[in-house]
């Protein structure tokens, strides 16, 4: 009974803890689904992507790639790319639960966004007695996973009654949410600039020579290799 | 090839990272070039996907991305909220459209 009841307070905790990322998460799917709409994508359509998906950014960048006429491999090749960073966040958090049965393991992982995992990880450095707690994961990935969904149906539900002139002008905006992730990282970490830079630079070469989605996917696998070797110097 | 099933090849290969520590039970260990490669890839792909494609976020003028660009780029130095940093640069996008008549 006591554990029960410790189970269920890790639960609540994690779905408390996680109330920020979905206050982040509500206006950024919502625009999701705006932006989605506004590219062809029907509402079910978006919907289905959240669902299943549930990493933002690849997402985002599924959608412009679609809408500008790439092809499936490239889209899935890019999304494999961009999302491949959740494998070393997956690796943190299953070394931490790996007293928990794999059938609940195999649907927590589903929920490791790059939001969810630095909570988590941040709330488990203060409280380490929620560092094994299945629940308490469960908890951060449901209120996250829920609002991004939600925001998806909400943004997609209301694309129509936006203004068309305001409509148009969204489309930046996929591209104001790459910058402002990226932008705090430079400040954080300045040698980032070279990655960004070196990729932008490769993305714009190739882009002259093989279709947009190709150009992306290579770009980011040699602007990272080009990153890892300026860490490396900088040791 | 539908929509529905590019949807459903994005969500099996964004599965599959997540998944893979779930079977190798022992810590994965890579090489440090390995992991220093993947932590490098999320800001090169932010890179390539902004660069240059935030150009021709209007069919007419390269000129209206990158006003919102540069807007993004002040607004999140700022360390506002990214909901700002994007209605900023929405807004950026509609006035240089209104002012240069595109």
């Amino acid at each position: 009974m006591k554990l029960a009841e410790n189970l269920k307070e890790n639960f609540t905790t994690g779905i408390m803890a996680s109330i920020p990322i979905a206050i982040g998460y509500i206006p950024i799917s919502v625009t999701f689904g705006i932006v989605s709409s506004q590219s062809g994508i029907s509402l079910l359509q978006a919907a289905f992507m959240s669902f299943m998906v549930f990493a933002g950014a690849s997402q985002f960048m599924a959608v412009n790639m679609i809408s500008g006429g790439s092809g499936w491999a490239e889209v899935v090749l890019a999304t494999l790319v961009l999302n491949f960073r959740h494998l070393i966040m997956s690796t943190s958090l299953m070394n931490n639960l790996r007293d928990v049965p794999a059938k609940w393991k195999s649907l927590l992982c589903f929920g490791i966004t790059d939001e969810t995992f630095s909570l988590m990880y941040m709330e488990q450095e203060q409280k380490p007695w929620l560092k094994s707690s299945p629940d308490f994961a469960a908890g951060v990935i449901f209120t996250a996973y829920a609002s991004w969904v939600a925001g998806t149906i909400l943004g997609g539900a209301f694309a129509d009654i936006i203004p068309a002139s305001i409509s148009a002008s969204m489309s930046i905006s996929l591209y104001s949410m790459f910058i402002g992730l990226l932008v705090p990282a430079i400040h954080k970490t300045p040698r980032v600039v070279i990655i960004v830079a070196s990729s932008m630079i490769i993305n714009a070469i190739l882009g002259q020579f093989i279709s947009g989605g190709w150009a992306i996917v290579l770009a980011t696998l040699l602007g990272g290799l080009i990153g890892a070797a300026f860490e490396r110097g900088g040791e | 090839m539908s929509i529905f099933l590019i949807i459903l090849g994005m969500a099996i290969v964004t599965y599959i990272p997540r998944f893979l520590p779930v079977l190798i039970v022992d810590r994965l260990k890579f090489p440090g070039w390995v992991n220093r490669w993947l932590k490098s890839i999320p800001y090169a792909a932010l890179g390539a996907l902004i660069f240059p494609g935030i150009l021709s976020v209007d069919g007419k003028s390269p000129l209206v991305g990158l006003m919102g660009g540069i807007a993004a780029v002040i607004l999140s130095y700022l360390r506002i909220h990214i909901i700002f940093v994007i209605s900023g640069s929405i807004l950026v996008v509609i006035l240089v459209k209104l002012l240069t008549g595109l």
